[in-house]
């Protein structure tokens, strides 16, 4: 993604944590692709909440519906990986077990995008039943 | 506080914020929490969403288990809990960017958006389980 940081900023590489910025930023610049997306979402639902698996592989065979359902995926796990992570970094304060939850919360994040893109993918282009 | 004291305290032993038990409960307070807990939620809702199409991908056996799963009198309140985080983490977010823009801090200003912000969740939660409710019956 586009480094939205200052040029003096990126230079100076300072702050509370060295890196917080960036994550500030991610995380509201997928607030707003999530906001669209997930109206988009909850109105899918209540269409899909009546559909079979017919009629669920039907609809992510569009083009459109498949196409934002892997942008919904990919913005929600950034935007849920770094509130998980501020969670953990607020709540937990033994550092090894800090450690640990923010690693697994990191693969947990990355898994489910990566699984749900596939997914999409595949449904998309050869069909679910295969 | 003496001297020695003060030196003597590390890390650890500094006050962190918020500290609940010393706060009188006030609904920007109430907002923010809520904000947390409704992402953990949500967090915990993007799972179920990615199962789903894991689930789609899997064939129709697998698709029919997690159908019947999300369609469970527990599956469904899990989904309406689910809906109302997300309008209100929604509206609470949309919030949060207007903060972000310095705008809305008056103390009047962030009560009244934050009890909106409350009132969107719930009660638009309760009109699209209503409609999705009406739309099933009229379907059947």
């Amino acid at each position: 993604m586009t480094s939205y940081r200052t040029p003096l900023g990126r230079a100076k590489n300072t702050g509370s944590a060295k890196h917080g910025v960036g994550h500030f930023i991610t995380q509201r610049v997928s607030a707003i692709a999530l906001a669209p997306l997930g109206l988009w979402a909850l109105y899918s639902s209540l269409v899909l909440s009546r559909a079979g698996f017919d009629g669920a592989q039907a609809w992510l065979h569009a083009p459109l519906n498949a196409v934002l359902s892997i942008l919904l995926a990919v913005a929600a796990t950034i935007h849920m990986r770094i509130g998980m992570m501020e969670v953990i970094e607020d709540y937990i304060h033994k550092p090894s077990t800090k450690a640990v939850l923010l690693l697994l919360n990191y693969f947990v994040c990355v898994l489910a995008c990566v699984a749900a893109v596939f997914c999409i993918l595949k449904i998309a282009l050869i069909g679910a039943a295969v | 506080m003496s001297d020695a004291k003060a030196q003597a305290r590390g890390p650890q032993d500094r006050p962190m914020s918020p500290h609940l038990q010393v706060w009188r409960w006030h609904v920007t307070m109430a907002t923010s929490i809520l904000h947390r807990a409704t992402g953990v939620a949500l967090y915990v809702g993007v799972l179920i969403l990615a199962g789903w199409v894991v689930a789609l991908a899997s064939g129709p056996d697998a698709f029919s288990t997690y159908r019947a799963a999300l369609g469970s009198p527990l599956g469904l309140l899990v989904l309406f809990g689910l809906t109302v985080s997300f309008l209100y983490h929604l509206a609470n977010g949309v919030r949060h960017l207007v903060w972000d823009a310095g705008k809305g801090f008056e103390p009047k200003t962030a009560d009244m958006t934050g009890w909106a912000a409350i009132a969107f969740g719930v009660v638009a939660a309760v009109l699209i389980w209503i409609i999705a409710f009406l739309g099933m019956g009229a379907g059947q």
